[in-house]
């Protein structure tokens, strides 16, 4: 736990730290594969749509509940919407949901757990509030939410990216409480650690002491509750469209189509599937890049 | 299928013989499943369906509906009317007399002075009433002797078949209940769990909102029903589950309003352990039309008010048309299945008020985009979609959030769409959007959106009330805290002065002309409301139970004292 | 230790009741009404009088004052007069829920015994095979039995529990007729066959709800045992000679256990909160749905009861796992 900071001359020529993270992340198999499924994901949601071109919305009371065909190569759903189109489509806004909401409650989690593990001062206020945030009931939160702050948000936004603005607002702020808890309870033990000490004795200013070694050593936790969020992201948001908080009922996302098709399960399980299987391989994609990049950035790994 | 039919329904006859000799008590138990759990049994502290259904195993009214809609007689020896003199000439008074010799299920006897009091307690000033429109206008109730009551209204009242009638007023029991009148109605905790009754069951454990355990009452007026000994209404879960639990796993022998799309009603049925039962009402799923100008642009309180008339609704030939691109046999194909039938009427039943008209019935998408154009709603910029000065025929369209609603939202933008209309959805939660808080935007009453789609219905059978909601000063409005029933603000003096005529009418058959002009000014004339389906009750009842009869106008339990076990 | 308990308790005090003001303040301030779920046949005028005799008229500080004394006081009361026969509350209003016109208090503990039984015992099973899972994936990192917990851990909690639940009552209940889709709060364990009735009952909705606290914290322990194999300490350990057992099971388990120990005490207020969705497919009919039900028909004394016993147990357990900081490691000091 005392290793020397990246400012020592290493035995090498000298590269840079992010190259040095890079080739250690190429040699960790699960991530390599994790990244590869993540872009094509990607790649599918993003091109998907311009070469797959039917509108994801459109009704055609022809075509109810086809299966898998030619014209239709995921089938149709109650309404014969193309589900191949809702998929791609749903999978855009899931995994930006997804993405943006985790990354905003990671990161309130961790400067408000950082916050307080380290300062003794700002810890009781900060635990405090997050006992609050525990507390309160979600559900007539985000009703209140939505009732104070659609209309503004479509007004200055437009209407989807104010929705959007809402949802990920609204799922960050009432999810990073796990996140602080534990972050702080980390930074407790580990800013008595000796390496720590030692880098207080020698007058290190407190913004650098938790960049430079609280952060990096509370990195795992960190990783998980991300890789975590993302998936509670993904079904929260298909929640609040339940509540009308969500995206308009003809616009698909995972979680919807997930929810919607579960009464159906037995008659077309595939719709069920599909999206249960898109967002699990999002999220496990995620979580072995996680993987990867954690021990890519811990320099004990790396220099192995 | 026919063929299956038919032997079902010879089964249940052959079985119905042995059946009706059977004595009280011998079929066991019977399982009903309520996919909204039961609060209270006192129907006059809850209006909700579930409760007062429930309540209505225990508790019974003096008279009850039959699945026509007739009244029939519960507790009285006949129904009044002008011509045995039940109903006074003026029609100012009721008088019903109660079959002697009753016994309330605690072995005391039930006396015109329970009515009396039950009056009473429903319309003490602050008890709360849940039911107290049942009781409107009523000057005072008396017991003439201990089987005669007798209710006397302020006015002239055409149909006084309200208090003491249907699952919603039920007779509660004077010695039991006289402590808790008024602001103590709600501490007794006790009473309105264990409410004693005449109906054919009796409480024997209450957990809220979850389970209701019953047994037969040992008092009940027929010594021979009901069949079941002991009964256990279990609530929870959704639609879908309930009727799972009595169609494929068979758990449950009845289950209530298992409102499901139709492939799954046709899936569930292969699981051969029950089957579905359905019947019509009132209820009509209806797409109504802002006649005011919801714009955000507009200043908190002149918003969606009066004073702005709305910028494209205003114009008939806009509403006609929106509603001629509906094809609303689809939506009932999609939505409904055999629980629901296309409709152009807001009054769809019963049939003695029901308007003929079914222009509506066909989707006529030329007929609309012509009208459109007539207008002056033309595409002139190649986009897709019509504008006229500048502005484009777009709609906000909000509903709340239930599966169908949804699907219908999607079908019916697309309809719209293809006759050049640009739509954006919107979904509220349904406790927000039928809460009717004033300080939210999203109540259907304040109508912040430009066509709003919804199910209402009237109670009983008289459309009277119903259709006065739509006379000018019931507009919802600032000064009303956004309280009222027309959420169109609908006004036209017109219709004004034939409800006013409606009220001061007695002879049903020119009752039920005005009626159906006033639904046809409505509909047809304006299209201010535009319906699109009568939706009926969907319940499923288990192959094994016999005696269901699905009744739409009281209690779906009302006849549950001749419920039996098909062996 | 102690005089840092002391002071925590003491804090929490003002603590909660702040906390249960802005839960008031925002169940008030949240759109919906108690009147909502009347029909929409019952006119204006009933649904005002049945609002003031929900004492709705008057203003939030009148209620919230109200609230205040009848959970502090008149509750304790009725309490100590359910437990030893006396009548000091005799007459005072109790804490009533408008939906069902039952005191509060009443309808919690009639429904306690189920959500303990069912999303209690799923937590407690939760975490016994999360742990062990944990350890092991740490250990034989990469290894075919750490590639595969990953796998149906991260499947487990990304495919919700709306989606589970159905599955198996399909497969179990409707297909194979093995267990029942409704769960019987009626059931009494007396005997041989009720208890297998309750166990029966008991399966999906445990196994639903274990699959997902474990996949959660199983994650958590193994991350946090990667952390701390490879440290020094842990060299020191096995160069002392010490047994392979004693290092993984004493020393980084131990070691390991900060983050574990955080996400457990969360997950404990949880249990009284009911599992919203798990006992609605399964209808449990526990506290979680009650919540559920009574936020959705606006009943603010049962929703503010509940939420504030559920802040209580979050204060609680979140200092249970502050001194639990201070036993595993004992460097960690908070005065």
């Amino acid at each position: 736990m005392t290793e020397a900071p990246a400012t020592l001359t290493l035995p090498r020529p000298p590269r840079s730290q992010w190259r040095d993270v890079w080739d250690q992340f190429k040699t960790h198999k699960g991530a390599i594969v994790g990244l590869t499924v993540f872009a094509l994901i990607l790649g599918a949601v993003l091109i998907g749509p311009l070469i797959w071109t039917i509108d994801p919305t459109t009704v055609n009371l022809r075509a109810r509940n086809q299966g898998f065909s030619a014209a239709h190569p995921l089938g149709t759903d109650q309404l014969g919407r193309d589900l191949l189109a809702r998929v791609m489509a749903g999978g855009k806004v899931s995994i930006a949901v997804g993405m943006t909401a985790m990354s905003l409650s990671i990161l309130l989690g961790t400067t408000i757990g950082v916050l307080a593990g380290y300062f003794r001062r700002l810890e009781g206020p900060l635990m405090r509030l997050t006992d609050l945030f525990l507390a309160l009931p979600l559900l007539p939160l985000l009703l209140l939410m939505v009732t104070l702050f659609r209309e503004p948000l479509s007004r200055s936004f437009g209407p989807e990216g104010g929705i959007f603005l809402l949802i990920v607002c609204a799922i960050g702020a009432t999810s990073w409480m796990q996140t602080a808890r534990i972050v702080r309870g980390e930074v407790l033990a580990i800013k008595e650690r000796e390496f720590v000490l030692a880098a207080r004795s020698i007058g290190t200013p407190a913004r650098r002491m938790v960049t430079r070694h609280v952060l990096p050593n509370v990195l795992s936790p960190i990783m998980v509750s991300a890789t975590l969020g993302i998936a509670a992201a993904i079904i929260t948001e298909s929640a609040l469209s339940f509540l009308g908080l969500g995206f308009p009922p003809d616009f698909p996302t995972w979680g919807r189509l997930l929810y919607d098709a579960i009464d159906q399960m037995q008659l077309y399980p595939w719709r069920v599937i599909i999206p249960g299987i898109a967002i699990s391989l999002t999220v496990l994609s995620v979580n072995y890049i996680g993987d990867g990049l954690r021990d890519a950035l811990d320099p004990r790994i790396r220099g192995r | 299928m026919k063929l299956k039919t038919a032997l079902m329904g010879a089964a249940a006859s052959l079985a119905f013989a042995p059946a009706a000799l059977a004595e009280r008590g011998s079929d066991g138990e019977v399982r009903i499943l309520y996919s909204q759990a039961v609060s209270t049994m006192n129907a006059y502290l809850s209006s909700g369906t579930k409760d007062v259904e429930v309540g209505s195993l225990v508790l019974e009214p003096l008279a009850g509906f039959n699945e026509k809609g007739e009244v029939i007689p519960r507790l009285v020896t006949e129904i009044p009317s002008l011509e045995n003199g039940g109903i006074a000439e003026d029609m100012k008074s009721i008088t019903w007399k109660l079959i002697p010799g009753l016994l309330w299920s605690d072995g005391s006897p039930f006396t015109a002075h329970d009515a009396v009091f039950t009056a009473e307690y429903c319309m003490h000033p602050e008890g709360g009433c849940a039911q107290l429109a049942r009781y409107e206008g009523i000057e005072k109730v008396e017991a003439v002797d201990d089987l005669t009551v007798k209710i006397t209204y302020k006015d002239a009242k055409p149909n006084p078949f309200t208090a003491f009638v249907g699952a919603t007023s039920p007779i509660l029991q004077k010695a039991q209940f006289q402590n808790c009148l008024g602001p103590a109605a709600s501490s007794c905790t006790d009473q309105n769990f264990k409410p004693i009754g005449t109906g054919p069951f009796r409480v024997t454990e209450f957990r809220t909102n979850d389970t209701v355990m019953l047994e037969a009452n040992p008092n009940y007026r027929d010594p021979a029903k009901p069949a079941f000994a002991t009964a256990l209404v279990k609530g929870g879960g959704d639609a879908t589950a309930a009727a799972r639990a009595v169609m494929e796993t068979g758990e449950f022998d009845y289950a209530w309003n298992t409102q499901i799309a139709p492939e799954i009603q046709a899936q569930m049925e292969q699981g051969g352990t029950g089957k579905f039962v359905n019947a019509f009402g009132t209820l009509v799923e209806r797409i109504e039309m802002n006649m005011t100008d919801p714009s955000p642009e507009l200043p908190e309180g002149e918003r969606a008010t009066a004073k702005h008339p709305h910028p494209i609704l205003s114009d008939i030939r806009v509403r006609k048309a929106l509603s001629m691109a509906i094809d609303r046999q689809i939506l009932v194909e999609i939505g409904y299945g055999n629980a629901g039938r296309a409709t152009c009427n807001l009054v769809p039943a019963p049939e003695f008020f029901a308007s003929d008209n079914t222009d509506c019935l066909t989707q006529d998408v030329e007929g609309a985009k012509a009208l459109l154009e007539e207008a002056g709603w033309t595409d002139s910029d190649g986009d897709g979609v019509r504008d006229k000065d500048g502005r484009k025929l777009a709609l906000l369209y909000q509903t709340s959030v239930n599966a169908i609603r949804q699907d219908f939202q999607s079908i019916i933008k697309q309809w719209w769409n293809d006759i050049g209309v640009e739509v954006e959805l919107k979904t509220v939660d349904p406790s927000v959007f039928f809460g009717g808080d004033a300080g939210s935007p999203d109540t259907f009453q304040k109508f912040y959106a430009d066509v709003e789609m919804y199910a209402n219905n009237f109670d009983g059978t008289d459309p009277e009330p119903y259709l006065a909601q739509y006379t000018c000063e019931k507009a919802p409005r600032p000064e009303t805290q956004w309280q009222g029933e027309n959420v169109n603000r609908f006004c036209d003096p017109a219709y004004d002065a034939l409800v006013a005529e409606l009220v001061r009418t007695r002879e049903m058959d020119k009752r039920a002309e005005i009626a159906k002009t006033l639904n046809d000014m409505l509909t047809k004339d304006s299209y201010v409301v535009v319906p699109l389906v009568d939706r009926g009750r969907l319940s499923a009842h288990a192959n094994t139970l016999g005696g269901v009869v699905l009744n739409t106008w009281d209690s779906e339990l009302w006849n549950a004292s001749d419920w039996y076990r098909i062996k | 230790m102690f005089t840092f308990t002391l002071r925590r308790l003491l804090i929490a005090v003002p603590t909660l009741l702040i906390i249960s003001l802005v839960i008031f303040l925002l169940l008030e301030a949240a759109p919906g009404d108690p009147l909502g779920d009347v029909p929409l046949t019952v006119p204006p005028d009933v649904k005002e009088k049945m609002r003031a005799a929900l004492g709705l008229d008057s203003p939030w500080y009148v209620r919230y004052v109200l609230w205040l004394k009848q959970f502090f006081w008149v509750e304790p009361l009725h309490l100590i007069d359910h437990l030893f026969g006396t009548s000091l509350g005799e007459g005072m209003q109790r804490v009533i829920s408008f939906q069902s016109r039952q005191p509060v208090m009443q309808i919690i503990a009639e429904r306690l015994p189920q959500t303990l039984m069912v999303v209690g015992l799923a937590y407690l099973i939760g975490v016994m095979i999360a742990l062990p899972i944990g350890i092991l994936s740490a250990y034989r990192q990469y290894s075919w039995f750490d590639n595969l917990g990953t796998f149906v851990s991260m499947v487990g909690f990304s495919v919700p529990t709306f989606f589970t639940g159905v599955v198996l009552i399909i497969v179990f209940a409707v297909k194979l007729q093995w267990f029942p889709s409704v769960y019987d709060t009626t059931l009494k364990v007396t005997d041989w066959a009720s208890f297998k009735a309750q166990l029966r009952q008991m399966v999906m909705p445990v196994t639903v709800l274990a699959l997902y606290n474990a996949a959660q914290i199983s994650r958590f322990m193994r991350a946090s045992m990667l952390d701390n194999l490879g440290q020094d300490y842990v060299r020191t350990a096995r160069a002392k000679g010490l047994g392979e057992r004693v290092v993984v099971l004493v020393h980084v388990l131990r070691n390991s256990m900060i983050p574990v120990v955080t996400v457990i005490a969360l997950g404990v207020p949880t249990i009284f909160g009911g599992a919203i969705i798990t006992e609605q497919v399964f209808k449990v009919n526990g506290l979680g749905q009650q919540l559920i039900s009574s936020i959705h028909a606006n009943d603010l004394p049962m929703v503010m009861t509940l939420t504030f016993i559920f802040a209580i147990l979050i204060v609680l357990f979140n200092l249970i796992a502050d001194l639990l900081y201070g036993i595993l490691d004992p460097r960690i000091r908070y005065d």
